[in-house]
């Protein structure tokens, strides 16, 4: 079950003709899916669009009654590779994926596709993950379309606009034989607002039917002599015909005067921002009603020169937007118009910073920056030569002061034990080489684990430390999660460390879940699935593929335990790959499904235990060394009122779940005895109401006892 | 790059319509900050605005920032062109979950004099820098509140996790009320109820409440009363309670601490009674002689610090942490009732608690008759010995009997503390330090004092411990290097300071290996003149 349920949403999917759709910009990506006759969807989680993955699991009854093929893939260049079904069926299809390390693992699959061409219209939805909030290396998408030639839209943020570009896109892609990648940045998975819908259509050839009449055509098959044919195919007929298609359906578009001395030529997914730039120098109004002339690239791939140069030309200057490096279409458009001897100078990355987002102010510098050379009359005087009369006092620079805040693992994650586990051994046996993957374990790799140094891709943590497999006076550790374990790990880190008799230790993370996405299930989950396959072990997967060394432990909190596993591992005389399973339950998703049946049965008078941790302020001498092998959102600070105590003490804050780790801690770095757990019994049953009135009573007795033989300071 | 000046006015006349209002919500993970965006889009779209918003969400994960953005306008036919992101200075509201995050929203320039309202809580949810270092390494509140006074044109402040709290619901609930106490939108307040209840759940009538609460803090301004609730003000000091003899020599000690200075009185008496707590009269009486040394050897001039730091330090030197200390306070009758109230348990409920202990061979020798300790200690295979009969993890669950009983047992060797290894131990460095201390303060005042708080490093258990004994050992050597100088003072606070930044002493070391270079430098510079 994933983190977020659109069992709710997914309702909207099924309206019908002329009615008003409201909600966030992925559901309305599946909506237009459907209304376009889609007979197969998969996809890869991974942010921006792990949600739309979600939606189309939660939809899985919609898309059924429709006879549309879900599935979710293995890794996105199997979501890639089930676009196949298109090469030699008239079927259209859909996956989707994050870029650019989603597309990155596709690539494979996307260039074979690409080379034999698609008869049913094939999409590829990428979630452009760049700018704030991020959480991957800062790359475009946009080159994989130049080297395989499919195109590339990259429609304006508004939900009509999106859904057209879906129709559109299905469309060319079968107008050209060619796959076609709709992009979408982050902001835009998630914006909200409204579209007129229409009714979903079944798809004319549903994939059942299709495998009742299997169909081969032998131009398609990517071998040689074909592929030379197919390289020539691309250039003489798909690409022309796409470039035909986008100019007679006028998918790219222009706003604002015709006759305007200068103009903008932008990414379609950089419209909002730049009608923001000019609302805010007075050049655009409300509406997006512009005084400069735009030229909005819903296709950034292929780029229409016809189109361009009747754009330019007339024109004394034009600003290129287009985010990221390097500048792929300002290249392209400055040579477009070099050929076509046009006198237009051509601006861009020489406003615009050449790395980075282009934010609200990078815009408004840049395209104020732009205009003020190129057209100065059109903007205030005050804008023009700005005075710098400010007389406010200037807001103290709070750079310093203000804590950076990277996400880290959640209160009660079942991943933090590991690493404090693992810390603790490295404390015994010195530093080790650690190589980290992806997924939540890699936030280990910042304070106050500071684990691991390298992430070389998904599912490639061992495999990134095959240089070390010798081994030598230590051996080196990698990490692997679940979901990397599945997605690739199993042959290319785990297959190989055995093929090359690697004398490493692999520490495998199992949350049950692809818990870094949002919590969707893979095949060592342990929840049944009606529709998926589930509980397969991840310890006889890879005893499976050779590994003879495997240390599982189920209760990742029981830190002692860990530790020793680890220790054992690091030192054993067996010099094969050892792989150490380490599995409890993603504490997000376990309390999501356990705390409503908790509170149900505490109101239905079930017997519940509720654990939580608690620490004594006057035993705690607030040096934090807990605090150093934790990190626990929940496990904070506390300034007491005392003056004789001058550093703040450990507390635990009302969202603790009790999981254990500061107890096992606390124990297995032998730190102190401040804490404690307590377990609230909810319904208990009469002996134990007996029985703690009579421990109650006694103890309460000795306290007394005590208490009458001492001063009575009570609690400053 | 020039700074722009954008042209509102220009896009009121061009557009001839009403303008865009701009919403900013900065988050933390898990603190609900997507629902409150629903409700204010929700609210809005009731009352025919056209809304957009969006979210940089980030991962699953609960613990980093968050962010959602949203604008809207009063539809007026043609759809309005929304931005996805906000622009420094173009921001009309923004509601910060976390003072931090206010203060984020205030360096990034959202937060602007000219236009913007900032609704924020002052409650803290330190971030992992803050909380990892060994001393205090909490962010300076007060220069963020006080930015945010300057950058915002309003400020609506209040500890908004608390009202939450109190409602037994989560931060977006209480920051929505205070959204809709502000009158920051133009929207009435039943709009504002009704988007929660529409969002029905099992949780509408919990975030109603708490919604409510909000509106009140907000309506009310009840920021500066709340602004202050953040700091930790030290509280008043009840008298004692207990039989009259005992009571009696208390007064006596009380009268003692009257004769001290007037500055070092407050701190002088809640050291006392720490140490009363700690062992007993007696105990307190010695405790008041050392003050006293230092009381005399002290200067009004400089407001009498000596003493106040020595009362102090004093103190917790003297109320080590030991077995017995640790005991006592586990099996009082107050903590027992603390634990009951924060655990929330009901009437009727049970409550079970565990401890988590585990003593080394060191502890148990600590506890040993001194000399009979100083002994095994001296003795490899006799610790080997101790440390395999006790050195296990011990999980009491001291609401039972059983386990009460031991640690109550341990909890009144207070007659046999004094004979123990580990009391002779700290009495002897206690005397070291204070005799250093007071003897450095005849020449320079400032550094008596900085040797007085150095004891600071002095503090946890196990090894911990030992660690801030170590760092306490090598400021004490670093002082005798610089004793001489005019700027020791310096030197030392510079020691202490770094060897509470990290855990390892690294910070430390190396403030140690520039003290040895420059007090190496000195020694070859005098030599160099002579010559």
């Amino acid at each position: 079950m994933a983190e977020r349920s659109f069992a709710r949403e997914v309702q909207k999917l099924r309206l019908g003709d002329g009615e008003i759709f409201e909600g966030e910009g992925i559901l309305a990506i599946t909506k237009a899916l459907l209304e376009c006759g889609v007979g197969y969807v998969g996809g890869y989680q991974g942010a921006p669009i792990s949600h739309l993955m979600d939606v189309l699991s939660d939809a899985e009854d919609i898309l059924g009654e429709l006879g549309v093929r879900f599935e979710a893939n293995a890794s996105e260049a199997a979501a890639a590779a089930m676009l196949a079904a298109s090469v030699h069926y008239p079927i259209r299809g859909a996956v989707t994926f994050k870029g650019a390390v989603g597309v990155n693992v596709a690539s494979d699959a996307l260039a074979n596709l690409t080379s034999a061409g698609v008869s049913g219209g094939a999409l590829i939805i990428v979630g452009e993950d760049y700018g704030e909030g991020s959480s991957i290396m800062q790359e475009r998408t946009h080159p994989f379309a130049m080297k395989s030639q499919f195109w590339l839209l990259d429609p304006r943020p508004n939900l009509p606009s999106i859904v057209a570009s879906v129709e559109r896109g299905f469309e060319l892609s079968e107008a050209s034989g060619t796959p076609v990648m709709m992009m979408v940045r982050i902001r835009t998975c998630h914006v909200t607002g409204t579209f007129k819908t229409r009714r979903n259509k079944r798809p004319p050839l549903s994939v059942r039917e299709a495998l009742a009449n299997p169909r081969r055509e032998y131009s398609r098959v990517v071998l040689p002599p074909m592929t030379y044919a197919q390289e020539q195919d691309k250039i003489r007929t798909r690409w022309p015909a796409a470039e035909r298609f986008i100019l007679e359906n006028k998918l790219n578009e222009f706003f604002g005067p015709e006759d305007s001395r200068i103009g903008i030529v932008l990414q379609g997914g950089m419209y909002n921002g730049v009608v923001r730039a000019l609302q805010r120098l007075g050049l655009a109004d409300m509406a997006g009603e512009s005084k400069v002339s735009l030229y909005v690239l819903n296709v950034t791939y292929p780029l229409l020169s016809e189109e361009w140069i009747r754009f330019a030309s007339g024109k004394t200057a034009v600003l290129v937007v287009e985010e990221g490096q390097p500048e792929f279409i300002e290249q392209a458009l400055a040579s477009m118009l070099y050929k076509e001897n046009c006198a237009t100078s051509l601006h861009g990355k020489d406003y615009f910073p050449m790395a980075g987002e282009y934010t609200g102010q990078v815009m408004l510098d840049a395209v104020a920056g732009f205009i003020r050379s190129a057209a100065p009359e059109m903007l205030s005087d005050r804008q023009r030569a700005p005075n710098m009369a400010d007389d406010r006092p200037p807001v103290p620079d709070l750079s310093k002061v203000v804590p950076i805040r990277p996400p880290g693992f959640c209160t009660g994650c079942p991943e933090r034990p590991i690493f404090a586990a693992l810390k603790l051994v490295e404390n015994e046996l010195g530093s080790h080489q650690i190589s980290g993957d992806i997924g939540c374990h890699l936030f280990a790799a910042l304070p106050p684990f500071e684990i691991g140094g390298t992430t070389m891709g998904y599912g490639l943590g061992p495999a990134s430390n095959a240089a070390f497999d010798g081994g030598g006076e230590k051996r080196s550790i990698a990490i692997l999660g679940d979901g990397g374990f599945w997605h690739n790990g199993l042959s290319s880190s785990i297959g190989n460390a055995v093929f090359n008799k690697s004398d490493s230790v692999i520490l495998i993370v199992d949350n049950f879940y692809s818990a870094a996405t949002g919590g969707q299930d893979i095949p060592s989950s342990r929840a049944g699935n009606a529709s998926k396959s589930t509980n397969h072990s991840i310890a006889q997967a890879v005893k499976g593929v050779g590994v003879e060394w495997v240390r599982e432990i189920d209760h990742t909190y029981d830190v002692g335990r860990m530790r020793d596993i680890l220790k054992e591992a690091l030192t054993t005389d067996y010099a094969g790959p050892k792989v150490v399973v380490a599995s409890s339950e993603c504490m997000l998703n376990r309390e999501r499904r356990e705390k409503p049946k908790r509170e149900a049965a505490i109101k239905n008078g079930a017997r519940v235990e509720k654990p939580r941790f608690g620490v004594d302020e006057d035993i705690c001498t607030g040096d934090h060394a807990c605090i150093r092998l934790s990190g626990c959102p929940s496990l904070s600070l506390k300034k007491l009122a005392d003056p004789l105590r001058d550093d703040p003490v450990a507390s635990i804050d009302r969202f603790c779940v009790g999981c254990g780790n500061c107890g096992e801690v606390a124990d297995a770095a032998v730190l102190c005895p401040s804490f404690y757990r307590t377990d609230v019994v909810c319904n208990p049953s009469g002996y134990e109401v007996f029985l703690s009135g009579i421990r109650q009573a006694l103890i309460r007795k000795l306290q007394d006892f005590r208490a009458r033989r001492r001063l009575d300071f009570g609690r400053a | 790059m020039d700074a722009i000046v954008e042209n509102p006015e220009a896009a009121a006349n061009s557009s001839g319509s009403e303008k865009i209002t701009k919403v900013a919500v900065m988050a933390l993970g898990g603190q609900g900050g997507g629902v409150l965006a629903g409700w204010i889009e929700q609210c809005a779209r009731r009352h025919g605005y056209a809304v957009q918003a969006t979210s940089v969400a980030g991962v699953a994960q609960r613990t980093g920032a968050t962010f959602y953005y949203l604008e809207m306008a009063r539809s007026s036919g043609s759809e309005p062109v929304f931005s996805l992101m906000p622009s420094a200075g173009d921001v009309d509201i923004v509601i910060a979950a976390e003072l931090m995050e206010a203060g984020r929203a205030v360096m990034r320039g959202f937060v602007t004099p000219d236009r913007t309202t900032l609704i924020a809580s002052t409650h803290r949810s330190l971030a992992v820098s803050e909380k990892i270092a060994p001393g205090d390494g909490r962010a300076d509140a007060g220069e963020v509140l006080a930015s945010m006074e300057i950058a915002s044109r309003r400020l609506i402040t209040g500890d908004m996790e608390s009202i939450a709290a109190e409602c037994g619901t989560v931060i977006s609930a209480s920051l929505f009320g205070a959204l809709a106490g502000s009158r920051a939108l133009p929207f009435s307040r039943e709009a504002f109820e009704s988007a929660v209840q529409d969002s029905g759940g099992r949780r509408a009538e919990a975030s109603l409440a708490a919604f409510s609460a909000g509106y009140q803090a907000a309506s009310a301004e009840l920021a500066e009363a709340s602004r202050n609730a953040g700091a930790a003000v030290p509280g008043a000091l009840p008298a004692p309670k207990g039989r009259g003899s005992l009571l009696a020599g208390w007064r006596e000690l009380e009268s003692r601490v009257s004769e001290l200075p007037e500055p070092a009185r407050d701190i002088a008496l809640r050291g006392l009674r720490k140490v009363v707590e700690f062992q007993d009269l007696r105990y307190g009486g010695e405790y008041l002689d050392k003050v006293a040394l230092a009381a005399d050897s002290d200067r009004e001039e400089f407001g009498f610090e000596l003493t106040r730091e020595a009362a102090k330090h004093i103190a917790n030197a003297m109320a080590y942490d030991d077995a017995i200390r640790v005991a006592d306070l586990k099996t009082r009758k107050s903590r027992f009732a603390r634990i009951r109230e924060e655990s929330g348990a009901g009437a009727t409920d049970v409550v079970r608690v565990t401890e988590f202990m585990h003593p080394r061979a060191e502890e148990i020798c600590a506890m040993l008759p001194a000399n009979l300790g100083r002994s095994v200690e001296r003795r490899a295979g006799a610790m080997r010995a101790l440390d395999r009969l006790f050195n296990r993890s011990r999980r009491l669950r001291s609401d039972s009997v059983s386990a009460f009983l031991k640690l109550y047992v341990v909890g009144g060797l207070k007659w046999y503390r004094r004979f123990t290894l580990r009391h002779s131990v700290e009495s002897d460095h206690l005397e070291k330090w204070l005799a250093a201390a007071l003897n450095y303060s005849k020449g320079d005042y400032r550094l008596g004092v900085e040797t007085l708080r150095a004891r600071r490093l002095v503090k946890g258990y196990s090894d911990t411990h030992s660690r801030g004994q170590s760092k306490f050992a090598k400021i004490m050597g670093g002082i005798e290097l610089v004793a001489d100088r005019d700027d020791a003072a310096k030197w030392a606070r510079m020691l202490r300071e770094a060897a509470l930044k990290d855990p390892d002493g690294t910070e430390l070391d190396s403030a140690l290996a520039t003290i040895r270079t420059f007090a190496g430098e000195v020694e070859t510079g005098e030599t160099g003149s002579n010559r």
